[in-house]
This record gives structure tokens, C-alpha cells and sequence, in this order.
């Protein structure tokens, strides 16, 4: 699958900025973990891995163990290791932080583990006896994927339906390339899909090219984890003009493709969430001279983490606070971005109108919710766009299910993953006829 | 200033730290080094007739990640001439006068004995120390430990040195054997100055998993060897306040066994060595190690007020009892120290899995937890658990009962505390 992709990505400009650790420094800091009882850091993971468990096989060089440990909690344990923002996750929970002690390295010592079953190709589950159940999976995103590779391993047959022409999703599309790049996350489907008895239909639109009601009566259940939509814009005028992108179009186009880089010099990102620091972060890793996050509300308020924005600061990011884009302006392309400040009611002040120059905008602002998709079926609750679902998932109506972006809003992988595997519990439970009509256990 | 030189059984240093008999003594170039870096005293490698060695010769445990924690050799005596040793243990005495060396030997018959002391005097050396230690090789061959395990054998070839000695005569004494006090009684019998302990003790030091040989591997074999380095220093220190504490004995003792740094050697010199011997930390570390061995040994005395070493040596020996002298109504709890907490509960799971099931997790979401002092039999396992420096300190409690003593208990019935814990 990762064959698909052309060499030349924009993304391949791009180091990993966390290094993988050697046999030595593994075993170095898998000595130092304390294996906390009832340790914080397991609770601060959303799939729950025995941290210090992992942790300590890998000081023992058991290092099969360690994977197994942490696959059996979290399939995508080895995308995790990469993408998990463990800073305020496992790493921020460590107690060695409470002592003012370097916490301990658990993202890469779980890349440690997990690379090696990559690296030696280690087949570590194996599917279940065939129930005859089929469940039917829409989106091919982390959440479908966690939750099909369980379904396999309770018997169940599963089928994908993914309107792109690849899997993976946004590990593949949109994963800031310092911390995964496209091929590896694509090499992480195939590994997830070895274990048999997985279906994929690519290039298919749910809804569109297949009606739901067809779906419906194909399987015994369905999962829905179809992430979000396109990138929101402003609705201010100029934004046809060339130069003005979406920053997850411009961020897929980049790890997927090449993004046009040609006398592209100053860039304005808007927004002050995570995938704006991530947009800024790539453009000067791409060789963009200025780039200028341009955020309505205070340095404060963003909601990106602080050390994400902390490392966009030291690579040298400029930034506008209290400031929204009112026109984009230019002769057919981009030329400047007019700007208004904002007081602290988030009211433009007036007269206080400003421009930057710039080649590339980039909104990041937001994504479209996809769950109207879903609004034609019954029991079905769709609030903002967002699939409203049961603590295991349900989804409210007999037989379906959701999670990841499109249930919680949009989320880290990690929790994609919980939320994908706890739902095919949940399914398992109502194939096995353990659970009422409403497909919950609760609903 | 304190005094930090020794008189060791009538040998003097400039201070406690000597080298043992062992690879780092094993020339002269190696020795005058090491008392460059600022060794009082060197024991040389062990002379007798010249052997051959095998490969490998040396093997190492590693325990959470501390490589060397525990040591073993499967090495013999000296391989080089005897005349190179002795030239050149003379010339280093000619180049350190004021350090103590030490000349360590095993041979076999009374003459061997005699001409090789003999030989060793005319070095200039400061003192002999005899070989009744090796566990390994030497003592197939009816020598080292063979020697030291058997007490008469021991006082005899020890009173041969000593006749044939007119400098001191220590007696090396092996630990392979299970109680200690009779061997260092065969010594002082036969006339020795002075005794060092411990030699190695009989290990195999791991197991090559893969090729199913026992390490270290010399071929497809291997053989049991000599344990020693920080992992044998309780057993070592146990040996020597044995000795120290005899009455009978009175001999000084050079103290050896896993010394790593200068808080293991004022441990030594507290149960009753006036001197102690390093070799592992030295074959991992280097000489360098004996400059923070110095400062922290006078750093020490300056703390404690001790002017001497002399002034140190067995001041823990009345601290050293039998069990059945240990006040049985010294009663203390574990007290946790919320502010210095870290909520590891590593002294909750070491207290439910393997103590009495006293310290439990709160419910308060603090993750400190909670000591039940009416349970807590004051074991210390949750303080040797925690990674804080003072977290955990055991507090003693007072119960209102008198000291009483086992032996006061069982020979003049006085009254014992409840038990705690023991249901």
C-alpha cells in the first residue's frame, strides 16, 4: 500500500524530531521507570497500556513481551508511540515529574518495542473462530481500524468502506511528518490488515455510491468512524484566490503530494488550535521564511499544547494574538492578508485594521462534522454534526456503533483507538445477543 | 586535620586504602600508578610457581541495569616470573618508602615457604599476606582455600611463615566455610600478625542461556569461580565484626569485600578493620576511585570528630549483638511524608505482597497513601521501596512496655508488647 506513494513527497523534508532509542539507552531508561503500582500513567492512557509492565520487558530484553503488552491494549500502539502528545499524556503522569525528575521516555520506549515487532515482523494475534457475524466499517481511520483488528480476533468478519483511495486515515493524511510520515502509517495497515479477514472497499462514498440501507442489511453490525470534514473557512471575502488553502487539505496535499512551494516566502496560518501549530511548524520545515500564526484569542487562551506552540516559537514562528483576517486581497493570487485586531471581548476594534504580507494562508480553524450523514437513520442522534454515542459506542440505533473523530469532535489518535476497541467489545456483546435493540448497553 | 595513616598489624600507610591482591597489583608499573593516584598500601598479586591461565577469566551479574553489581574471576595466581616480581616489587618500595606493600603468596611445601618469604624480605617489602583464600584452581591443587577451610592445616603452614618471617605475617582467610571464628582462631594460633577477609566466595556467576554453559566460558566449559564486588560486602562485613567481636581474637583485621567507596570502608573500620582492601571498583573504575575515597573518609572523621583512624576502628562492634539480645519492645510505624510523596505506591504493593498488609492506597484521589499504624510491624520494607530520600521514616512509638530482651523474657519473664501483625 505504501507503494502508492511517490518519493518525492513534500513531507520526506522531514526528520523525526523525537529520535528512536538504541538497545542501550532503552534498557537505561526502562531501568529508571519505578513500576508504579496502579501507576498514573496507565490512567492517563485512554487504551489503558501497562506502561510500567512494557516497560519493564523491555529491560529484560524481552522485548516481544513488551509489544505484545502494549498491541494487546492498543493496535496502533506503534503510530501512538510516534504521535501520542505524551507530554500531557503518560509522560506528564510520570511521578518522576512530581520530583522534579526527568520523566520517563515512554513514547520512545514504546516505539522502542513496537518497532522491533515492525522491524522482525512478529505476528503476535491471531483471529478468532469464524462467528458468522459480519460488521461492516465506514471511514478506515484509526478508530475502524483498531475496532476491526479486535473484531477479527473475536471471529467476526469485517468490511472497511473507505472513499479515499488509501487507509489510515488521518495518521496517513495528517500526522505532522517530524512525527510520522505517510509510509510508515501506511505500513501500519498492512500490519494491522495481516491478521486476516478484512475487508477493504476503497474509493467507496458511504451514502452516495452505497445507501446506508444497503449497509444495513449486508452486515450484522456497523461501526461508523468516519472522522471530519473538509477545513471551515471564514466566509470573508478573497478566499477563492489562490494562495488561501484549508491547512488539513494543504497538510494532506504535503504528506501525500507535493504542495506548490514556488515564491511562496510568507505565510499567514489562522487559528490557535493543534493543527495550526502543526501547519506552522511544517511551513518552516518546508523552508518558509516568515510564518505568522494569526490567533483571535491570547497566547492563554489557544488551545494547541504548550509544547507544541513552544517548539513553533523556537523553530522561529511569529504571531499576531488578538487579530482575525478580514479580506484576503491580491490579483488573482494571494498578496496580503488585511487583518483587525480584536479587544478582549473578541470585538473588532475600530480603525485598528493592519495587513500581512503573504504567498500561502492556511485556515485552521476547524473541520466540518460528518455525522449528518447519518441523520436519515432513525434512533440515530446527531448533535453539531457530531454522532452522539453511548460510553461503549453505541451509537442509539440496533446494531450501530461510532467512535473517534466524528463521535468525540476530534481528538488524538490515542483516543481513536480506545474508543474503535471498546466499540468492538460493545459489538462483540450485541452479536453474541448480550445487549438490548438499541445496540448500547445503556441506550 | 584527622590522621588518616594506619598501623595495620605493625604496617604503616598513609591511609586505610590498600589495594588487594589481585589483577590491579599484578606489576610494578601497575602499583607505583596507583599510588600516584594516592593508594597507601598495595597487596601484590599472589607469587608462587608461575601458572597458566585460561580465557576468559572474568564474569559479572547485572542488576537493573548496574553492570558488575557482583563479581567473579576464574583467574589463578601470578603468571610472570618470580624474579620480575620481585625486582620490581623492590623497586617499588625503593620509589614509595612511606607506602605499604605487601607481598601475597601460596606455595606448597615448608621449604617452598621459607625461601619464598625470605626472598619476598629481601624486596624491602612492608609485610606477607598468605593465599588461604583462592576457591578456584589453586585450591585443586591442594592450596588457597583448601588451606584456609581446614583449621589445622591453616595454623600449621602459618606458624612455617612466621618462623620464616621477620616482618608481618597476615593470613588471608577464605569465607567458603560456615563460620568464620574458628579459621581466624587457626591464624592467631599459628602466630599471624594479622588476618584480611574476605577472600572470594565460591560462585558461578551466571549461565550462558544460549550456548547452555556456565559463564565465564572458556571454550564450551567453565568452572566455578571466585564471587566478590559490592554484592558480597553483607557478607564480608559480617565476617569481620564475627572476628572482631571474639574476645578471644584481639588480631587487627584489613578488611576486604565489595569496598566501593569510602562510606563502605568507614563500615569496615567500624566492625573492626584498621585497614581495608579494594580490587573490584578499581578493575571497573580505575585507580581514580581512591581520590573520593580519601576526601570522604576525612570529610567523615571531620563530621564525627575523629581525629585517628585507630580512633574509629569497632566502634559499631558494641552495636552488634545476638538476636536474642535485641530489645523486643522497641516498637516503630512507617510515617509517610505527604509533601515529599510522589504517589508511586511502590510501598503499597511491597507491603501488600510482601509485608503485612498495612499500607493501603487512599480513596482520596491524593495517591498518598495511608500507613494502619495499628498493623504496621515496622519492617522497613516500605522505606527501602521508596524513591524519595526521606519520604518514609520509621518512627519509633512509645508502647509503655520496658525493654525486654528475649533472653530477659525467656530467663527472667519479663513481659512482652502484643504482637502486631500476626493473625
Amino acid at each position: 500500500m505504501a507503494d502508492h506513494l511517490p518519493d518525492n513527497r513534500s513531507e520526506t523534508a522531514f526528520a523525526d524530531y523525537k529520535l528512536p532509542l538504541a538497545r542501550e539507552q532503552a534498557i537505561v531508561e526502562a531501568n529508571r521507570c519505578l513500576f508504579c503500582t496502579d501507576a498514573p500513567c496507565i490512567k492517563a492512557c485512554p487504551t489503558r497500556i501497562d506502561i510500567p509492565q512494557f516497560i519493564r520487558k523491555i529491560s529484560t530484553d524481552n522485548v516481544k513481551g513488551s509489544a505484545r503488552t502494549i498491541f494487546e491494549a492498543n493496535i496502533l500502539g506503534m503510530s501512538c508511540a510516534r504521535v501520542c502528545p505524551v507530554e500531557v499524556l503518560c509522560v506528564g503522569a510520570c511521578v518522576y515529574n512530581l520530583e522534579e525528575m526527568p520523566p520517563i521516555q515512554i513514547g520512545r520506549l514504546q516505539r522502542y518495542a513496537t518497532d522491533a515487532a515492525f522491524e522482525k515482523g512478529w505476528r503476535l494475534f491471531e483471529a478468532g473462530p469464524d462467528t458468522g457475524k459480519s460488521v461492516g466499517l465506514i471511514g478506515g481511520g484509526p478508530a475502524s481500524l483498531a475496532a476491526a483488528h479486535e473484531l477479527r480476533r473475536l471471529g467476526h468478519r469485517c468490511t472497511i468502506y473507505e472513499k479515499r483511495s488509501t487507509l489510515g486515515g488521518l495518521n496517513a493524511t495528517g500526522v505532522a511528518p517530524y512525527k510520522m510520515r505517510s509510509d510508515k502509517a501506511l505500513e501500519e495497515v498492512e500490519w494491522i490488515l495481516a491478521i486476516g479477514g478484512i475487508d477493504v472497499k476503497l474509493g467507496v462514498s458511504v451514502g452516495d455510491d452505497l445507501p446506508l440501507a444497503d449497509l444495513e442489511t449486508r452486515h450484522d453490525a456497523m461501526f461508523v468512524g468516519v472522522g471530519l470534514g473538509a477545513d471551515s473557512m471564514l466566509r470573508v471575502p478573497g478566499e477563492d484566490l489562490q494562495g488561501v488553502r484549508g491547512a488539513v487539505a494543504w497538510i494532506e496535499e504535503m504528506k501525500l503530494g507535493r504542495v506548490a512551494m514556488t515564491d511562496v516566502r510568507r505565510c499567514v496560518v489562522i487559528g490557535g488550535g493543534n493543527t495550526a501549530v502543526d501547519a506552522v511548524r511544517e511551513a518552516l520545515g518546508l523552508g518558509i521564511k516568515s510564518v505568522t500564526m494569526l490567533y483571535r484569542g491570547s497566547e492563554e487562551g489557544m488551545s494547541a499544547y504548550e509544547h507544541e506552540w513552544h517548539a513553533a516559537k523556537g523553530q522561529g514562528a511569529r504571531v499576531q494574538w488578538r487579530a482575525v483576517p478580514i479580506a484576503f486581497e491580491g490579483h488573482g493570487k494571494l498578496e496580503r492578508v488585511r487583518c483587525a485586531s480584536l479587544d478582549e471581548n473578541k470585538r473588532t476594534i475600530a480603525g485598528s485594521e493592519f495587513t500581512i504580507e503573504a504567498d500561502l494562508a492556511l485556515m485552521a480553524i476547524g473541520q466540518s462534522k460528518l455525522g449528518q450523514m447519518l441523520a436519515g437513520l432513525e434512533g440515530i442522534r446527531v448533535d453539531r454534526g457530531r454522532i452522539v454515542t453511548e460510553a461503549d459506542g453505541g451509537a442509539g440505533r440496533k446494531g450501530w456503533f461510532a467512535g473517534g473523530d466524528c463521535a468525540n469532535g476530534g481528538k488524538e489518535v490515542v483516543n481513536a483507538a480506545a474508543e474503535g476497541k471498546s466499540a468492538a467489545g460493545a459489538i462483540h456483546a450485541y452479536l453474541a445477543g448480550e445487549v438490548g435493540e438499541s445496540g448500547g448497553k445503556h441506550a | 586535620m584527622p590522621d588518616l595513616s594506619v598501623n595495620c598489624a605493625g604496617i604503616r600507610s598513609p591511609n586505610p586504602f590498600w589495594l588487594a591482591s589481585a589483577p590491579p597489583t599484578n606489576s610494578g608499573l601497575q602499583v607505583q600508578r596507583a599510588f600516584g593516584h594516592g593508594w597507601g598500601g598495595a597487596v601484590w598479586k599472589t607469587l608462587g610457581v608461575p601458572i597458566q591461565n585460561v580465557s576468559s577469566r572474568f564474569g559479572a551479574t547485572t542488576i537493573r541495569g548496574v553492570q558488575g553489581a557482583g563479581f567473579n574471576n576464574i583467574e589463578l595466581i601470578t603468571d610472570r616470573s618470580l624474579e620480575i616480581n620481585f625486582r620490581e616489587i623492590a623497586e617499588t618500595k625503593r620509589l614509595f618508602p612511606k607506602h605499604a606493600v605487601i607481598v601475597s603468596l601460596m606455595v606448597e611445601s615448608r621449604e617452598e615457604w621459607r625461601d619464598i618469604i625470605k626472598r619476598s624480605i629481601d624486596t624491602g617489602a612492608d609485610g606477607i599476606e598468605l593465599n588461604f583464600g583462592c576457591p578456584h584452581g589453586m585450591c585443586e591443587r591442594g592450596m588457597g582455600s583448601a588451606v584456609g577451610q581446614e583449621p589445622r592445616i591453616n595454623q600449621e603452614i602459618t606458624s612455617w611463615a612466621v618462623e620464616a618471617s621477620s616482618i608481618p605475617v597476615f593470613v588471608k582467610l577464605t569465607p567458603n566455610v560456615s563460620n568464620i571464628v574458628p579459621h581466624g582462631m587457626a591464624a592467631r594460633r599459628g602466630g599471624a600478625h594479622g588476618v584480611s577477609l574476605i577472600n572470594t566466595i565460591k560462585s558461578i556467576i551466571g549461565v550462558d542461556i544460549d550456548r547452555f554453559v556456565p559463564e565465564p566460558r572458556v571454550g564450551s566449559r567453565s568452572t566455578n569461580g571466585g564471587y566478590c564486588g559490592a554484592a558480597v560486602k553483607p557478607i564480608a562485613l559480617h565476617m569481620v565484626a564475627a572476628l572482631a567481636r571474639e574476645k578471644e581474637f584481639g588480631l587487627p583485621i584489613s578488611g576486604i569485600g565489595g569496598i566501593c567507596n569510602w562510606r563502605d570502608a568507614v563500615e569496615f573500620i567500624l566492625l573492626g578493620a584498621s585497614s581495608v582492601q579494594v580490587c573490584t571498583e578499581v578493575m571497573l573504575r580505575g585507580y581514580r576511585v581512591v581520590e573520593d575515597m580519601i576526601e570522604g573518609l576525612d570529610e567523615y572523621m571531620q563530621t564525627h570528630g575523629f581525629a585517628t583512624v585507630d580512633q574509629m576502628v569497632g566502634k559499631a562492634i558494641p552495636g552488634f549483638s545476638d538476636w536474642g539480645d535485641l530489645d523486643l519492645n522497641y516498637e516503630t510505624v512507617a510515617k509517610i511524608d505527604a509533601s515529599k510523596c510522589i504517589g508511586c505506591q511502590l510501598c503499597v504493593a511491597a507491603c501488600h505482597d510482601g509485608a503485612h498488609q498495612c499500607i493501603h492506597p487512599t480513596v482520596d484521589g491524593t495517591r498518598v497513601p495511608v500507613v494502619d499504624e495499628s498493623e504496621c510491624v515496622g519492617c522497613n520494607l516500605c522505606q527501602i521501596v521508596c524513591p524519595v530520600q526521606g519520604c518514609i521514616t520509621m518512627e519509633q512509638v512509645d508502647n509503655s512496655f520496658k525493654p525486654a530482651t528475649w533472653n530477659d523474657h525467656v530467663n527472667n519473664g519479663a513481659s512482652l508488647r502484643p504482637k502486631k501483625g500476626a493473625h
